[in-house]
């Protein structure tokens, strides 16, 4: 039955996908951007280890800045670095940037329109055995709310890495989540990232699942799970949060008649709650449900323990969708 | 590298007018800080006649020497420091913090050319100049100065303590740092809220050089910028730390019986209040209107970004 479901651009059926790590792709790909681009240069707080840019430290020593565990301090070095048309990326974990270092991020580097990149790993409460304090679930929001910042959630480690052979084109604030966890590699090399767009990963017209991050993942999943009922759902790919490709949005509300979206963030403040304003000022307001962390905090457990009380299950969004097209009728 | 080179005398009386337009533009917004301006008033006045590197005409000359208001709601004095050295005219100032305006509460690096990064929220300031100064060396420019003027009630932001640590670690010493130690804050004098003492002694200890000066005497006040440079790469002499100089300095200096009172920090002289500072201050109008009028038309004839033409 599964192979029905129309998979799109180069997306993989579950039973084919690998696993990898997103930020593995971010410090593979910071090397490359160093060779290509002699403006490129690095921060972190004394995670390098964890979030891969020190392979960067290795090959260019003179332009990677160890700034300690003192998140507000590089959140302005970094601001204080691009002003000389420097393009810095800067590391941690969600958790702290978004949070601790959030005014920096506001009144420095979004305000001034800085060219810094944020680079935020162990977005989600995938991060899993840390607990509560390293789950970050608000950063999306956080940042959504800023002017100028543009938001990215890559998929995978493949779209990790075409989003940041395109970042140094990009200028202002700019803040991308990676993962802690390996997660699927549900696209190839062949799946397009065209910034502000999102990417149709799997065709159809009951509903649609829009997803970001490792979410993508479990979307495919849901529709998978759906076909074998003979409901076929289209799963959009939505890697950039802000600007959100609000076209594509009201294309998939006007032609499916019906949205779920999934993400690995709170229900508040998130893609739910970006998706949910385009889809209510639509032509035609449709039936629509959020998968995402319900407004709790979790524990220390095995990531797929907490994604599964939070019900960022496959199961859980097919359900959903179930529930989305009743009401459309 | 032009700068003014102004007599001890010329400096001083240039920082008479700088207090004198800092009132009435406070005075004329009926809101503003005039308290942190004019205690900061003589020693920066020094800074940016004679000493800051730059064009104003063209803020984004890439040689320049970086400045960077750290507290940044002594904003009042940092256009008027800009428009005593060029950038734009003094009338401007009157537009401070009024709809439309380049002038904006606290500095704005996208409203106002010449404002480097804007600043605002206490405490980050700091970093920010620090990053500029790494920048300048990873440019192949150490010779560019970073230049940071921070408050003494700011240093109670744990943020500041970072970028101490850090450009102590780094010794980074095309970083120069002034605090201006009014022992004044919103809520009281410094040492009563919460106090920063010993602060020479905290900056040695994280790897600082370290200069006093009396901020209201122009001759220790040159003495100490001069000091302060030639432990940089500008003057051929790194020392291979940042440095500091605490300047002692007394909140609304120059304006008699409204001196120290740390009230000031974000009140505006009402009409009579400004006559009476000007006139210790030394001019004579016969009204508020007199004293405004005295700042010409208020026209922007700065630097206008590529983007707005």
């Amino acid at each position: 039955m599964a192979a029905k479901v129309e998979y799109k651009n180069g997306i993989l059926p579950s039973s084919e996908w690998k696993q990898e790590l997103t930020r593995k792709a971010y410090g593979e790909m910071l090397v490359e951007l160093g060779h290509q681009n002699p403006n490129v240069v690095v921060l972190d707080a004394d995670l390098a280890m964890s979030t891969f840019t020190k392979f960067f430290r290795e090959e260019f020593p003179e332009r990677f800045i160890e700034c300690g565990i003192a998140e507000q301090d590089m959140m302005n070095t970094a601001a204080g670095l691009s002003t000389w048309g420097l393009i810095p990326f800067l590391s941690s974990y969600a958790i702290f940037l978004s949070g601790r270092a959030w005014d920096q991020a506001r009144n420095t580097v979004d305000y001034s329109n800085l060219n810094v990149k944020i680079a935020a790993a162990h977005g989600g409460i995938s991060v899993g055995q840390d607990g509560c304090s390293h789950q970050g679930m608000e950063d999306l929001g956080n940042m959504l709310s800023l002017v100028n910042m543009t938001v990215l959630v890559p998929a995978d480690y493949w779209e990790t890495r075409r989003m940041m052979a395109w970042i140094p084109e990009h200028q202002g604030p700019l803040y991308f989540r990676l993962g802690r966890e390996k997660v699927p590699m549900v696209t190839t090399e062949e799946t397009p990232f065209i910034p502000g767009k999102a990417v149709e990963a799997v065709g159809g017209s009951d509903g649609t699942f829009i997803a970001c991050g490792m979410m993508l993942s479990r979307a495919v999943q849901a529709a998978e799970l759906l076909a074998e009922e003979g409901i076929f759902s289209r799963v959009l790919n939505m890697p950039m949060l802000k600007p959100i490709d609000e076209e594509a949005i009201a294309r998939a509300s006007e032609e499916t008649g019906a949205i779920v979206t999934m993400e690995e963030h709170s229900v508040y403040g998130g893609l739910g709650s970006v998706v949910a304003r385009v889809v209510v000022q639509g032509e035609r307001a449709v039936p629509m449900r959020v998968v995402a962390i319900p407004d709790i905090y979790l524990e220390s457990a095995g990531p797929e323990e907490l994604l599964e009380i939070a019900g960022l299950t496959p199961e859980n969004a097919a359900a959903k969708m179930k529930a989305a097209l009743a009401q459309r009728g | 590298m032009p700068t003014l080179n102004l007599t001890e005398e010329e400096l001083a009386e240039t920082a008479r007018l700088i207090r004198h337009d800092v009132l009435v533009m406070c005075n004329t917004a009926r809101s503003g800080h005039p308290g942190g301006p004019l205690s900061a008033t003589d020693y920066l006045a020094a800074l940016w006649m004679n000493y800051l590197d730059c064009e104003p005409k063209n803020p984004l000359w890439e040689e320049r020497d970086r400045f960077m208001l750290s507290n940044g709601h002594c904003s009042a004095l940092n256009y008027a420091l800009m428009a005593h050295r060029g950038y734009f005219s003094r009338g401007y100032l009157l537009t401070f913090r009024t709809l439309g305006t380049r002038l904006q509460g606290h500095p704005s690096k996208v409203k106002l050319p010449g404002i480097e990064v804007s600043s605002g929220s206490l405490g980050q300031g700091l970093s920010v100049a620090h990053g500029m100064a790494l920048g300048a060396r990873m440019r192949g420019k150490p010779q560019c100065t970073v230049f940071c003027n921070c408050g003494d009630g700011e240093l109670q932001e744990g943020n500041i303590w970072e970028a101490i640590m850090h450009a102590g670690h780094r010794k980074t010493d095309n970083l120069v740092t002034a605090v201006d130690f009014n022992n004044a804050q919103i809520d009281g004098y410094v040492e009563n809220v919460k106090g920063i003492e010993p602060l020479a002694e905290k900056f040695e200890a994280f790897r600082w050089r370290v200069l006093t000066a009396d901020g209201h005497d122009m001759g220790d006040v040159v003495r100490a910028w001069e000091q302060a440079l030639d432990g940089t790469p500008k003057r051929g002499k790194p020392c291979g730390k940042p440095s500091v100089i605490l300047f002692r300095t007394v909140m609304m200096k120059g304006t008699g019986e409204f001196e120290n009172e740390p009230g000031w920090h974000g009140r505006p002289p009402k009409d009579d209040e400004l006559m009476k500072m000007l006139t210790t201050l030394g001019f004579d109008y016969g009204s508020v209107e007199e004293a405004r009028a005295s700042l010409g038309e208020p026209v922007y004839d700065g630097y206008v970004p590529e983007e707005e033409r």
